[in-house]
């Protein structure tokens, strides 16, 4: 039988993961590199923010407190969300965009694909949509990295910058912790651990067809899964939360 | 200045298996990949379609509006080619 | 919004009579103009100016609300917020298409905007300042715009006529979703309520002033109309937008900000007070509140991508370099 509130913990880090990087995306619309993109990016926005909708309001659900998806998405204390860093890190330019999106949508690919074998019914229907939709971003991201990889010079330069900024917070997606490792034995999550070397040759993959490499990393930064954030996630919490704060208690 | 033109591309999007590909509109793009993904991206939001084509506009043959008589009007007589052309009695049924 | 497309425009033309009359009796006929059809150039020109005021205005159109996505007040207005500027982007990009078709680039238009040669609605230089206007905007601004796209519908150029079809088609739930935002907030606290009072107060003229000048101002609308580029006169949309929308802002239990308004038996619609001109001008000029953070965005998001447009392109050309190279080996 697995633990209720566990079981909860887990929901939320996965709809946390899918929220904040739907606001980030978010914040293009409007402003992107060109009419197409800014499609595009709004896409894979709406797809996350789907999949979070789903998980949150399952959580409630588990929870059975009564909390909806809004109360869970907008109603927390930042220390209370629990997504990875890497989602959380500022838009930057579009190659930073760009490599954020390849690095965590090549790791929800395999997550997902595992979660279609979760002994969660709800999980498995959750993960049997998103495994599409993430198939997508895997492919619009990793096309773009190959672009901005052997574009010009000034995008290969900006691409090893995005890269050098983003694998520190990589190691965090893997991470087994006690939650992550009673949800993997229950056969509610998968083993995240053993996604890496997965992750690392399909990464390293499209980096070569970019004629990039993956930086050497001396330390990879952790915290999110127990709501130790960088200071970004203030202010996104700032905007996320601004109208449910200052109206308090309102339908909207 | 304008900065140098990425491409145009039309996309045309097959709605359903059984249905031949319709033209939609257009993107540009830089290359064929992006141009496919950018046609799933803009045309196809609402569950328009089941297959996409993308084809470099610069690479469409038209016929020119001016021909258009000698294009298209002299079938315009060939009213043979019509089965209503031709006359079976009612008594025979359809044909 | 798009009847501010003819604003400047130069109808005027120089083909000989019989020519015009020719095009004339196509366009009588109701027979739809394509891409390489003979055409005056001064329909031309009349029409590359409005479709590509249209087009800005969408892209313009995305600031203001795009401005409220990350502070939507719930995950199912986010989608539906997101969903709706997102389109907007796509109506922007359709419309760019169909300016194409006349001979026109995309850099060409682009540049148009950004370098202020080319306008677009004044609309989008007033703010979003609440979340209630989110729901105004939807309400009155896109329900100025669809009744003038419903209009263009039948516009006589085939690749406008078809994207507005197209437009048309999505638009349909942007008006309600706004209008659904209103409800929520008239049937909630006063607070709420007063929100969605100050968001009409602020948009109604702005909403009316979207359907350009009166008919008597409108200089170049009557060859327009007759090339059947517009189809109704600015005021007689004007009029039918009032008459459709008054008794919802009476549903929503919400007060139209007109001292003058009142319903008239005898013309069977509404009279109302006349639009400040003064304003409008204003505004269409540069100087409404907003003109400048609109500009500055586009060209930021302009300039910021220019590096990742030209890695494409030269990504592209490498490729086919590459391709090219390999023929040749194996030839």
């Amino acid at each position: 039988m697995v633990d209720k509130k566990s079981l909860f913990n887990y929901l939320l880090r996965l709809g946390d993961d899918q929220q904040i990087l739907s606001q980030r995306l978010g914040e293009w619309c409007g402003h992107a590199p060109t009419l197409e993109e800014d499609l595009a990016l709004a896409n894979i926005a709406l797809d996350l923010l789907g999949q979070a909708r789903s998980l949150y309001t399952y959580a409630g659900e588990v929870e059975g407190l009564g909390r909806d998806e809004d109360q869970l998405a907008f109603l927390r204390y930042e220390n209370d969300y629990v997504n990875a860093l890497i989602v959380e890190r500022p838009n930057g330019d579009f190659a930073h965009t760009i490599t954020r999106q390849f690095f965590y949508s090549v790791f929800m690919d395999l997550l997902w694909n595992g979660l279609l074998k979760s002994s969660d019914e709800t999980i498995r229907a959750i993960a049997a949509k998103a495994v599409k939709e993430v198939d997508y971003h895997v492919r619009h991201s990793a096309e773009w990295v190959i672009r901005l990889g052997q574009g010009t010079a000034e995008s290969r330069e900006r691409m090893v910058d995005a890269l050098d900024e983003f694998a520190i917070y990589t190691g965090e997606l893997f991470e087994m912790d006690a939650l992550a490792t009673e949800m993997a034995e229950a056969g509610v999550g998968v083993d995240l651990a053993a996604l890496r070397p997965q992750w690392e040759a399909e990464v390293n993959n499209i980096l070569t067809d970019a004629g990039l490499e993956m930086p050497k990393v001396n330390w990879m930064q952790t915290g999110g899964r127990s709501g130790e954030h960088t200071e970004h996630l203030g202010h996104i919490l700032a905007e996320l939360q601004y109208m449910q704060r200052t109206y308090p208690g309102m339908t909207w | 200045m304008s900065e140098k033109p990425t491409p145009l591309w039309e996309v045309f999007i097959r709605a359903r298996n059984g249905l031949s590909h319709k033209h939609a509109g257009s993107i540009h793009a830089a290359d064929a990949e992006m141009a496919l993904q950018a046609a799933r991206d803009v045309y196809t939001r609402r569950g328009e379609g089941q297959s996409l084509w993308v084809v470099r506009s610069d690479q469409i043959v038209a016929s020119d509006p001016v021909d258009k008589d000698m294009m298209f009007e002299p079938t315009a007589s060939k009213i043979y080619r019509h089965p209503t052309f031709y006359e079976i009695p009612e008594e025979v049924g359809n044909m | 919004m798009y009847s501010q497309g003819l604003i400047g425009a130069d109808g005027s033309t120089v083909e000989d009579e019989a020519f015009l009359e020719a095009f004339q009796k196509r366009i009588d006929a109701e027979q739809k103009i394509e891409p390489n059809d003979p055409m005056p150039e001064g329909y031309r020109r009349t029409l590359i100016r409005q479709i590509s005021q249209h087009a800005h205005s969408e892209i313009v159109g995305m600031l203001p609300e795009g401005n409220w996505i990350t502070r939507a007040p719930t995950l199912r207005r986010k989608a539906a917020l997101l969903a709706k500027v997102q389109d907007e982007g796509g109506h922007g990009l359709y419309l760019y298409s169909a300016a194409e078709t006349l001979g026109v680039s995309r850099e060409e238009l682009t540049d148009q905007l950004l370098t202020g040669a080319a306008k677009y609605s004044s609309i989008f230089n007033y703010p979003a300042l609440t979340w209630a206007d989110i729901g105004a905007i939807g309400w009155l601004v896109d329900g100025a715009a669809i009744m003038n796209q419903i209009a263009l519908c039948r516009c006589s150029y085939g690749p406008y006529s078809r994207a507005m079809i197209r437009i048309c088609k999505e638009e349909s739930f942007h008006q309600r979703q706004g209008y659904e935002i209103l409800l929520t907030l008239c049937r909630g606290t006063d607070e709420q309520k007063q929100l969605a009072q100050e968001a009409i107060n602020r948009i109604w003229w702005p909403a009316l002033m979207m359907f350009g000048p009166h008919d008597s101002e409108s200089t170049h609308s009557d060859q327009s109309m007759h090339w059947k580029i517009k189809r109704f006169s600015n005021d007689s949309l004007r009029d039918k937008f009032v008459n459709a929308t008054v008794p919802q802002a009476d549903y929503l239990g919400l007060k139209v900000p007109d001292p003058n308004l009142k319903w008239n038996e005898e013309k069977q619609g509404y009279d109302y007070s006349d639009i400040d001109w003064d304003e409008f001008w204003r505004v269409v000029k540069g100087d409404g509140i907003c003109n400048r953070d609109r500009m500055k965005a586009r060209r930021k998001a302009h300039r910021e991508g220019a590096w990742v447009r030209e890695a494409a392109l030269a990504f592209a050309e490498k490729r086919a370099a590459a391709a090219e190279a390999a023929k040749t080996a194996a030839e």
